[in-house]
């Protein structure tokens, strides 16, 4: 990143940036929130679950990947790409089993406050109820629930790049595509610890800390009074 | 754990220098002396490399190819493309499975054959087509297919099979494939008299960037599919920082109803060779690579030698052609069954050992591909365009075929025709003319470009054949009148699930939802709602996906609704009975089984 200064235009609004950020780091910046699920402050960028896909002259780009450039112009809060994220939660929601009503993530998930933000009351698209995503409750502090998880790679990338350990990776492909561990077997047979980075960084309830999940009772979590972007929205000046 | 196997791993690591870069290699090696890539040779591999075991789990669980679960001897894989459905693989099936008693997926008791599908191997104009480890059959009959199960029986090994060896260089010994060329067609560019080493002659004669500019001259375009001009490729690989580039040829056509560089390769491999080369001396590469799908793996032995001839001839090697300090050498990398790994930064991934999982872009491969370093990867045809321009000059190229796009093209054509096969045409040729030419007049529709292409109809027909119009890597797939094509477009949308990596929600997702809307709608479940339904849907994983496989893979279903829409109003009905989305007895059968009883509330 250098210091030169670079002028472009979000949402009808110009805007300066440094050289080298992407869309979403010079939004941020700004104060201007963009939708994102996979991408993490302090995680390389990974444009997997493309919730922050915006129109850069013109063309879809993911703007967590995207770099600025001068005079460029974006859309970010259109009714379009309102929709399109609208559907991406959809079928993030529909692709798995998730069950806020019983889940201890609820009122701290990025997916459920997501749809809030968003406006979903319930996914447009049917239901595929995997029967086939495992639940790993071998570790003795932390527990991995892949009904809930959205392959969103932050415990891959984290573990690897925080932790130094490569907990975590992707197997399979097209919709068999899961995290696995490294492991023959079970999460208790790694060096997972539960401070690792890789366990706080989930958005979901798909790996989740044993013995404090009510701690924070409903009602008094992140998300259940502010919406998702709120801390990103307070920089806009 | 055996010491056999900790033997064979690391016997398998070290003749790759225990690079795990080269773990398609590796893995490759294990899965053919082995029969699989057990959980233990994972973690022996991880140990020999300095890798993780996930790391290599994450690899092996992408490729077709490879497994962990041990599979037999032999793999009998059977091309279910839908060509080769329209002749004759449902029989084909039925009789592999009678005569090996199993089903697909399944191996013999005995440990010997497994049976598998697979999509499109190359080979849709001799359909119907199986692979019998590496080596292929095709026009397959069911009396072919069971004296194979009975020589496997007997103890024959696949490459000792009994075989009518195909035409050409399909004859040759390192070849000795029952394959045949089907060149129906000679142009002037790819398929025209070589003498070898002419053209990379002439290319060391000037300066790599006049090379470059000839071949901006030429306005010569990627014949992949994509179109990108290739002189400006090379320019932006060439101006990148970076004393280690790399020219890549992708040969990992696995587009279904592609099949023209598998005849290339039969047939000139040295123009391909000399192309690349060509390309290293222009944008200062001293390595390439071949990516060659694993279904022709068949072709590699004859390649090789191909390359080594070229390094006898002093094409390859220290000092090509004499020219000081110009060293350009070529090694193959093996696939293993990914279609998405045709997309060019997939195939970087996979060549460096990873899952073919495409790469963020920016940066472009011409600033940071292969290992970090600056990387053009062409096409295997357009690397023969190349070398032809090189030769014959810019001005005669640029004068072959239309305005936009010079040149010739080769085409794939199957289906129901008369002459499916390979046809050199220049561009700026009709549909309609190409399909007198091949025999396909009473065509009902064509999909051009492959699943990821269109599907167009007679209305059509009098579209043009270049970049600007009917755009193409080359596949035609033709139907006849009697073909049911909403079959069609559920088998591409079927493909696309099966080969999309499932990095980004919309393509992973979105495809599954647009199979099963369209499967509604086939089975008569549809209503006209639907069709909104659909068409939102495709603008979504189109506009959001991440690469080429997701933003193309609607196409099937976007273009069939808009040129046959008919077909589609025809099945849905307006005032559907109620339709559940799930079916609740088979979602209840676990609960059943463990009640031991029916359901009280459920009745079935």
């Amino acid at each position: 990143m250098t210091d030169k200064t670079i002028t472009f235009e979000i949402d009808g609004v110009e805007v300066q940036a440094k050289e080298g950020q992407t869309i979403m780091q010079a939004a941020d910046a700004v104060g201007k929130y963009i939708p994102r699920l996979c991408a993490f402050e302090g995680l390389p960028a990974f444009g997997s679950c493309r919730l922050c896909t915006v129109k850069v002259n013109g063309r879809f780009q993911a703007a967590c990947i995207h770099p600025v450039a001068e005079g460029i112009t974006v859309e970010n809060d259109t009714e379009e790409l309102l929709e399109f994220r609208r559907n991406i939660v959809d079928m993030l929601f529909v692709e798995g089993n998730h069950f806020c009503m019983f889940c201890e993530k609820s009122g701290n998930c990025e997916l459920q406050a997501m749809a809030y933000r968003l406006g979903i009351t319930a996914p447009k698209y049917p239901y595929m109820f995997p029967a086939d995503r495992n639940i790993d409750g071998s570790h003795k502090d932390v527990f991995i629930d892949h009904n809930r998880c959205i392959l969103c790679g932050r415990c891959v990338r984290a573990s690897k790049d925080l932790d130094g350990k490569n907990v975590f990776q992707f197997v399979g492909r097209g919709p068999q595509k899961r995290i696995a561990i490294n492991a023959q077997a079970k999460l208790s047979d790694t060096d997972l610890d539960v401070t690792d980075q890789a366990v706080q960084v989930c958005p979901v309830g798909a790996i989740l800390t044993k013995h404090v999940g009510y701690a924070t009772p409903v009602g008094q979590r992140k998300y259940d009074h502010q919406p998702i972007g709120s801390d990103i929205e307070a920089n806009n000046k | 754990m055996s010491e056999n196997l900790e033997t064979v791993v690391r016997a398998a690591c070290e003749s790759f220098g225990n690079d795990r870069t080269r773990m398609m290699d590796i893995v490759r090696e294990l899965q053919e002396s082995q029969g699989c890539v057990s959980d233990d040779a994972m973690d022996l591999i991880a140990k020999q490399v300095g890798t993780h075991r996930v790391e290599v789990e994450s690899v092996v669980s992408f490729y077709a190819f490879l497994s962990k679960q041990k599979k037999g001897s032999v793999v009998i894989r059977i091309c279910n493309d839908i060509i080769d459905r329209m002749f004759g693989y449902e029989r084909l099936r039925q009789t592999f499975c009678d005569a090996l008693g199993i089903g697909i997926g399944e191996t013999t008791p005995d440990g010997l054959i497994t049976l598998e599908n697979t999509p499109c191997i190359g080979m849709c104009d001799q359909a119907p087509a199986v692979m019998v480890n590496d080596e292929i059959f095709t026009d397959l009959s069911r009396d072919a297919a069971v004296e194979i199960v009975e020589q496997l029986r007997a103890g024959v090994a696949p490459e000792r099979l009994r075989r009518r060896l195909g035409d050409g260089n399909n004859s040759n010994p390192l070849v000795s494939a029952a394959v045949t060329n089907n060149i129906r067609k000679r142009g002037d560019v790819v398929f025209a008299p070589l003498e070898c080493g002419r053209a990379l002659r002439k290319a060391l004669a000037m300066s790599p960037n006049e090379v470059i500019r000839d071949v901006k001259t030429a306005r010569l375009r990627g014949r992949g599919g994509a179109g990108f001009p290739t002189g400006m490729k090379w320019d932006f690989t060439r101006g990148a920082a970076g004393d280690r580039k790399f020219v890549v040829c992708n040969a990992d056509e696995g587009e279904p109803g592609t099949f023209k560089d598998r005849v290339i390769l039969t047939e000139r491999p040295e123009l391909l060779i000399e192309g690349m080369a060509i390309a290293g001396y222009a944008i200062g590469a001293r390595e390439g690579i071949i990516y060659l799908r694993a279904e022709y793996a068949y072709l590699r032995p004859f390649l090789e030698d191909t390359l080594q001839r070229a390094r006898n001839m002093g094409m390859l090697g220290k000092n090509v052609m004499c020219k000081d300090g110009f060293d350009f050498d070529i090694r193959i990398q093996m696939g293993a069954g990914a279609y998405v790994c045709g997309e060019e930064t997939a195939l970087i991934s996979s060549c460096e050992g990873l899952r073919g999982d495409p790469k963020n872009r920016p940066p472009f491969p011409a600033q940071k591909g292969y290992l970090g370093c600056p990387t053009s990867v062409n096409n295997v045809e357009t690397f023969c365009c190349v070398a032809r321009i090189v030769d014959q000059g810019a001005g005669w190229f640029s004068q072959i075929g239309s305005k936009g796009s010079t040149g010739t093209k080769l085409l794939s054509i199957s289906g129901d025709i008369l002459r499916p096969g390979v046809y050199e045409v220049p561009f700026g040729i009709t549909m309609k003319e190409v399909l007198e030419m091949a025999g396909g007049e009473n065509a009902k529709a064509v999909q051009v470009g492959g699943p990821s292409g269109q599907l167009i109809g007679p209305d059509m027909f009098h579209r043009i054949i270049c970049y600007d119009d009917l755009a193409t890597g080359g596949a035609l797939m033709v139907f006849g009148p009697q073909r049911d094509l909403l079959e069609v477009v559920e088998y591409f949308m079927d493909f696309f699930i099966e080969e999309s990596c499932g990095y980004c929600t919309p393509c992973r997702v979105g495809n599954v939802l647009l199979r099963d809307r369209l499967e509604n709608i086939i089975h008569g479940k549809g209503e006209p709602a639907d069709l909104t339904y659909l068409e939102e849907l495709c603008q979504v994983v189109k506009a959001t996906s991440r690469c080429g496989l997701g933003q193309t893979s609607p196409n099937p279903i976007l273009s069939s609704l808009r040129n046959f829409r008919a077909l589609y109003e025809v099945r849905v009905k307006e005032d559907q009975p109620f339709q559940p989305t799930f079916d609740i007895q088979k979602a209840l059968n676990t609960a059943k089984e463990i009640a031991g009883r029916p359901s009280m509330h459920f009745a079935e």
